[in-house]
């Protein structure tokens, strides 16, 4: 037992915390990715890997150049690998791989960086990544092609150089997303593969089975809020039904599981950072941004709307949050 | 009983480490050679001195008499003889005046009073010297009278015990359960309220049964088990879960004719009442991982925080931080010599100081502040708001409706200090009413 005179800190109360870190959140989500990951792998093979790796890679290194001098180094705390691994889950398989890493600058530099970094950036990271993509590069952008090659055969897109058109005709290997099809060739994708995942779609949306259960996973681990993700979904559901059953248009089972609706739902509606703060904010988020989905997929031209909606309603976060303050106890 | 356990909204759930302490019976302290005894223990003026040095004191004897009404008395915890009156080290941090009583070891120490003349309780309270022993410290016979125009309906007394490690209470309600109940009686004759409640948090079953057998024919008492959360003790969250009744911002519970008392100050006053003991003593709860033998002791009041910690065989070396109440709302000391005062509900030994191991990290709007928050606020944005020096719109946000449970900064995993930024935003507009013009 020890007598010596003691040395105490003085700080001010709480003395204890819970012991959840920003570190620990972010990881938490990147762990939920890693099975997306790997259905990734097992539907797209290996080019799969190479393309979330150049994001990855784009955004952490960019991290890295355009660190702040003074303050502890931000890649430790995963945000960043976090961001470079959602934009490449959700690029188009045969995308090159130079465009993914420029995607990954872009995320990083223009999406959180000149925003004065992690917490204070307006539009989600990753998806502002992918719209550069979307507007700079929209061939690539919307080529996509069906699962079923061999694992370790590369897209003949895959290893072009930058800025050089690639020397193939897309057509050679390209087919439609299930949403494309609806849309512009009128043929449903039957649910059962919707499910799966052996569709055509960007790298980590195609399998709804395995996102709804990844987003169960981190819901019930209270890693992120679960109203704005449910209350995307539940509005989906509510608005396409209402639709379906007055214009005929797709069912509510289809176009909840179709499309990047549900990667939307469970791991880009939940980045704290771009979603409203207030439990009232993320359900007027979620029920905005499901109306909006819906409408946009079936009476606007661009079935994969899933990001420009999600960034459009970033937008509107600092104004939910203005008109969503809590009530004060009492008051 | 089938129904749905009371509670309030919001709240967080600390892990309790109540488990070295709550099967263990309170012991009485030996006593020490010294005692030093501030005159400033309380909310309200400092108690005015009565005796000199060299002056022989008995256990009881009223050394210090109240000095106005928002003040209260202070007696000697020991027969003895005052060696000083001087500026001493307080809990606080300040030096404060102080009466020094040097232990006489030949006394039996044995307590000779008579119960007082219980027509005008609420001098006899007063007289004293009794207090919140929950942690406020606030004069408890200010509380036993009504304001103009007011009237009490019910009165609540709290046995929640929310903040971890600390297990007096719960303690006290076992050991003295009929004087918490008798104390309960003669606030609400005093006060001519007609109900009585008295809230305990479900992890305390036994009591809550002790309680429930004690009163089983008395009609207007009503133990009310409440959900396991903190901050369940705090005062307005208390009244929440018991009644399902706000109190309005800005106002008192008094305002919507409610009166809460702690268990401790409650039995306190019943022992008055029935012996005519006055506050010379308190249960602490002495624990944490750097203390040998954690147990709760009756403590006289006064006593050196040294000899308790080392009465209960406190490794000082792996002592990081010692906090004087419960971890999410007590007060960092460092000075050991510095004595247990009235409002002093626990010595908690840490043998790791959280704070100093994490650095801040930017606010990622995550919202598990504001689902914390028992009083609905948006801790987040209004530490934006501090930062900034925004007092108006402070003010405008009801900022001052936070009483500092410090749930927010808990749960926070950016390890923002949000209830550090929310007191200094207090005092912001503490200080900028005071420049306005009345």
């Amino acid at each position: 037992m020890n007598r010596n005179p003691p040395q105490l800190h003085i700080s001010t109360s709480p003395f204890v915390t819970e012991g959840s870190t920003t570190g620990n959140l972010m990881r938490q989500v990147i762990y939920a990715l890693i099975p997306v990951l790997i259905a990734a792998l097992w539907f797209f093979g290996i080019t799969a890997l190479l393309v979330v790796g150049a994001a990855c890679l784009g955004a952490m290194g960019t991290e890295w150049l355009l660190r702040d001098k003074q303050t502890p180094n931000t890649l430790p705390d995963g945000s960043a690998l976090l961001t470079g691994l959602l934009l490449g889950l959700t690029l188009p398989p045969a995308i090159p791989l130079w465009m993914a890493a420029l995607g990954g600058f872009i995320a990083i530099a223009l999406g959180k960086v000149i925003w004065g970094g992690l917490g204070s950036n307006l539009f989600n990271p990753a998806l502002l990544g992918r719209a550069f993509l979307q507007a700079a590069f929209p061939e690539a952008m919307t080529t996509w092609v069906a699962p079923g090659k061999s694992f370790f055969s590369l897209y003949p897109t895959t290893l072009a150089p930058p800025l050089f058109k690639a020397d193939v005709t897309v057509d050679s290997f390209s087919s439609a997303t299930p949403l494309g099809m609806i849309k512009f060739d009128e043929q449903l994708t039957a649910l059962d593969h919707l499910l799966i995942g052996n569709i055509g779609g960007s790298l980590g949306e195609t399998s709804a089975g395995l996102l709804v259960i990844c987003g169960l996973v981190l819901a019930f681990r209270k890693v992120f809020d679960w109203r704005a993700p449910l209350a995307t979904l539940l509005s989906v559901v509510a608005c396409s039904f209402l639709l379906s059953w007055i214009f005929g248009t797709p069912e509510p089972g289809f176009m909840l599981l179709s499309g990047g609706l549900l990667f939307g739902a469970v791991f880009m509606v939940t980045d704290p950072v771009t979603t409203p703060i207030t439990p009232k904010g993320q359900w007027i988020f979620g029920l905005g941004l499901g109306f909006l989905i819906v409408v946009i997929r079936i009476y606007g031209g661009l079935p994969e709307c899933v990001m420009f909606t999600i960034l459009f309603m970033n937008a509107l976060t600092p104004l939910i949050n203005r008109h969503t303050q809590p009530r004060p106890f009492g008051g | 009983m089938m129904q749905a356990v009371a509670g309030f909204r919001h709240g967080v759930h600390p892990r309790e480490h109540k488990t070295a302490t709550n099967g263990i019976a309170v012991e009485r302290m030996p006593f020490v050679d010294t005692y030093t005894i501030p005159l400033s223990q309380h909310i309200g003026a400092p108690s005015l001195c009565l005796v000199q040095p060299g002056q022989l004191v008995v256990r009881g004897q009223m050394i210090a008499a109240p000095n106005g009404f928002i003040s209260t008395a202070q007696h000697a915890p020991v027969t003895g003889e005052v060696t000083a009156v001087e500026r001493r080290p307080h809990p606080t941090g300040d030096m404060v005046e102080t009466v020094v009583i040097e232990t006489d070891p030949y006394d039996d120490q044995h307590i000779r009073a008579v119960p007082p003349n219980t027509t005008d309780l609420v001098q006899a309270v007063q007289n004293a010297g009794i207090v919140g022993l929950g942690g406020a410290a606030f004069p408890s016979h200010v509380k036993l009278t009504l304001p103009e125009g007011k009237h009490a309906e019910f009165v609540i007394i709290n046995g929640c015990e929310c903040e971890p490690y600390l297990t007096c209470d719960h303690r006290l309600m076992l050991e003295q359960a009929e004087d918490v109940v008798d104390g309960l009686r003669l606030i609400m004759n005093q006060l001519g309220a007609e109900q009585g409640y008295i809230g305990i948090e479900e992890n305390k079953g036994d009591a809550v049964d002790m309680m429930i057998d004690l009163t089983l024919y008395m009609e207007d008492i009503h133990i009310v088990p409440l959900k396991v959360k903190y901050p369940q003790g705090a005062e307005k969250m208390l009244i929440d879960a018991v009644l399902k009744r706000e109190v309005p911002v800005g106002k008192l519970p008094i305002d919507i004719e409610v009166v809460s008392y702690n268990v401790g100050s409650t039995a306190a006053m019943a022992q008055l009442v029935k012996n005519g003991i006055p506050l010379v003593e308190r249960i602490v709860t002495v624990t944490g991982p750097a203390v040998g033998k954690p147990r709760n002791l009756i403590v006289p009041v006064g006593t050196p925080i040294r000899e308790v910690l080392d009465y209960c065989d406190t490794d000082y070396g792996s002592m990081q931080q010692l906090v004087l109440g419960g971890p999410m709302m007590g007060q960092a000391q460092k000075d050991l010599d510095a004595p247990v005062i009235k409002g002093t509900s626990g010595l908690l030994a840490l043998d790791e100081c959280t704070v100093a191991r994490c650095a801040e990290l930017p606010c990622i709007r995550c919202g598990r502040c504001l689902e914390a928050c028992p009083m609905f606020l948006n801790p987040s944005r209004l530490a934006q708001m501090v930062r900034a020096g925004w007092v108006e719109e402070l003010t405008g946000a009801h900022q001052t409706n936070c009483f500092e449970c410090g749930a927010c900064s808990y749960v926070c995993p950016s390890h923002i200090p949000l209830v550090q930024l929310m007191r200094l935003g207090k005092a912001m507009i503490r200080e900028e009413q005071k420049k306005r013009p009345a």
